[in-house]
């Protein structure tokens, strides 16, 4: 969903040594800085995403809240999650959050992925699936902390918010950040969203009485392409399922990078087994084939008879 | 308690009738047609599951198996079918075979003394070595165990959003763990059926075997069968008959 011919990879899925040309060129690492203490839940950023990658409008539903569907789908990568939060004291608040891919330093879809070249990460940090490469496995789907990649059953190819990579490597801002009217989402280079989401946070804490207020960036994935400034950092919760220690299971880390191979390893001993068995031990013909000479070490024919 | 003879007796079904099986002089009936066809059924689809499963379990062998099977999607694809065809025959298998795999005390003991095996140290096997030896017994039921590791971690894999993703990345490694086990296995089963042990491929091509290659595996199953005792009839057959010129 990309073009190549502007970005770098930096990661690439089921790939066999480096990546081709790694490090040639030097590439700020990008971000996206969402302030969910100024959204207002206008879904004005959907709407930009549906309309910048062509994609059809969905149903909504209607469960007493201003929730407009449970989830994202694999064609509608960007949704707002409302949360009714209740204070202790009664009082309420509404918590909006912008629910869209992570794009995560250390990709938990990447890791698990066993399709070469179906996921890739450039070099500018943001996590792309090269749809023509995906196998339909779904392995990403468990492989991500925050449950973003969605399988469409007819294509059987898993689909996620791409951070507009085709914007971005052309040098434009993906299409979410053009459409916002607040000022909530911002996009540059990680460094400056960070500087900025720490300097909002402070303003939060010291000025607007949120004392709770903080930037989230997990540092458990090595940091996200997607920050958060949140009312209540020690409650990410809160916003719909936000978890506060993203984590990927060992099972695509130290399972798949470390044992698969010695377990592989391990299992063609088997072979290695049996063709030394039959050099060293021989096969056991059917009897009675009385032997014309057998040569035995001495140590071992002083134990048998013949 | 069933003895080895029993199990000698098979009543043909449909796909026995399919076949035949010719046992010529010297030699014993050990597979009926429905067992040969069952076997090769699982050999079958084991190595396409096998092949398919391979693609996908490791990075560096991706693009040496895939393309077997029409790219990477198409694996993907095919492979759950595979691996349900492969469970599916082996079921009927295990049902075919379950009261010729009981285990015994005399498997214990044959296990026990699994060295002797290994380091060839009797020319023929333990007398009390009856239709399957403990070696194929804990095969057979470890590919038991394995295939019901495969269905429940298989299906998790297969739709991972209901099963949710710890529980699915947890079946990912006891599906990896299950295939190598019988990876390591697979190569003792050919090696044994084949170099290791010359004669007993037959047994699942044309479906018997000679005597002289039943006393020496299997001499409890011999007797049973026959009636004869295995180490008298290998001594009958060694003793040199007239006309015979060999000299060793």
């Amino acid at each position: 969903m990309s073009d190549r011919g502007t970005l770098r990879i930096q990661r690439v899925s089921g790939h066999p040594g480096p990546v081709a040309g790694q490090g040639t060129q030097r590439e700020d690492t990008v971000c996206k800085l969402i302030d969910t203490t100024t959204c207002i839940g206008c879904k004005a950023c959907e709407v930009a995403c549906v309309e910048w990658n062509d994609m059809p409008f969905r149903e909504t539903y209607f469960d007493n809240t201003y929730q407009t569907m449970p989830d994202t789908q694999w064609n509608y990568w960007n949704l707002i999650k409302f949360n009714e939060d209740e204070h202790s004291d009664g009082s309420f608040a509404w918590l909006m959050r912008k629910h869209q891919c992570m794009h995560c330093a250390d990709p938990g879809c990447l890791h698990a992925c066993p399709a070469d070249g179906a996921i890739v990460q450039y070099e500018n940090g943001i996590v792309d699936f090269q749809q023509e490469n995906c196998i339909g496995c779904q392995f990403c789907v468990s492989g991500c902390p925050f449950n973003i990649p969605k399988y469409d059953e007819t294509t059987k190819k898993v689909y996620k918010c791409t951070l507009c990579s085709d914007r971005v490597g052309a040098g434009l801002e993906p299409a979410c950040i053009k459409a916002c009217p607040t000022g909530c989402l911002h996009f540059g280079t990680k460094d400056d969203m960070k500087f900025l989401a720490e300097k909002r946070a402070t303003q939060l804490r010291e000025v607007s009485g949120f004392k709770e207020a903080g930037v989230y960036d997990p540092p458990t994935i090595g940091g996200t392409s997607v920050i958060y400034v949140l009312h209540d950092i020690n409650h990410p919760e809160k916003y719909g399922n936000l978890p506060k220690e993203p984590r990927i299971s060992a099972a695509f880390t130290i399972w798949k990078e470390w044992f698969k191979p010695i377990g592989l390893f391990g299992a063609m001993l088997g072979f290695v087994g049996v063709v030394m068995h039959y050099v060293f031990e021989g096969p056991r013909r059917t009897q009675p084939l009385p032997p014309i000479k057998q040569i035995d070490p001495p140590d071992r024919a002083a134990g048998k008879e013949n | 308690m069933a003895t080895s003879a029993d199990r000698f007796i098979h009543r043909p079904n449909a796909i026995d009738r399919l076949g035949k099986t010719v046992v010529y002089a010297g030699e014993l009936m050990r597979h009926p047609v429905y067992t040969r066809f069952l076997h090769w059924m699982v050999g079958i689809l084991f190595f396409l599951a096998l092949l398919s499963g391979f693609g996908i379990y490791l990075p560096w062998i991706f693009r040496f198996f895939t393309p077997l099977f029409g790219g990477g999607a198409m694996t993907r694809f095919l492979h759950p079918w595979f691996g349900i065809g492969f469970v599916f025959f082996f079921a009927l298998q295990a049902i075919n075979w379950a009261q010729a795999m009981t285990w015994t005390p005399g498997d214990s003991r044959w296990m026990k003394n699994i060295k002797d095996y290994v380091t060839r140290a009797d020319s023929v096997e333990s007398p009390e070595t009856g239709f399957f030896n403990g070696g194929q017994k804990m095969m057979f039921w470890e590919v038991v165990c394995g295939s019901i590791a495969y269905v429940i971690t298989g299906v998790m894999m297969w739709f991972p959003t209901t099963f949710g993703r710890i529980a699915v990345s947890v079946a990912y490694v006891i599906h990896d763990v299950s295939a190598l086990i019988m990876l390591f296995g697979i190569f003792f089963h050919i090696y044994l059926s084949t170099f290791g042990e010359p004669g007993t491929i037959q047994a699942m091509t044309r479906g018997t075997v000679s005597e002289a290659w039943a006393w020496t595996h299997h001499p409890r199953w011999y007797k049973d069968v026959t009636g004869r005792d295995p180490e008298e009839a290998m001594k009958q057959a060694s003793r040199p008959t007239a006309g015979d010129e060999r000299t060793l």
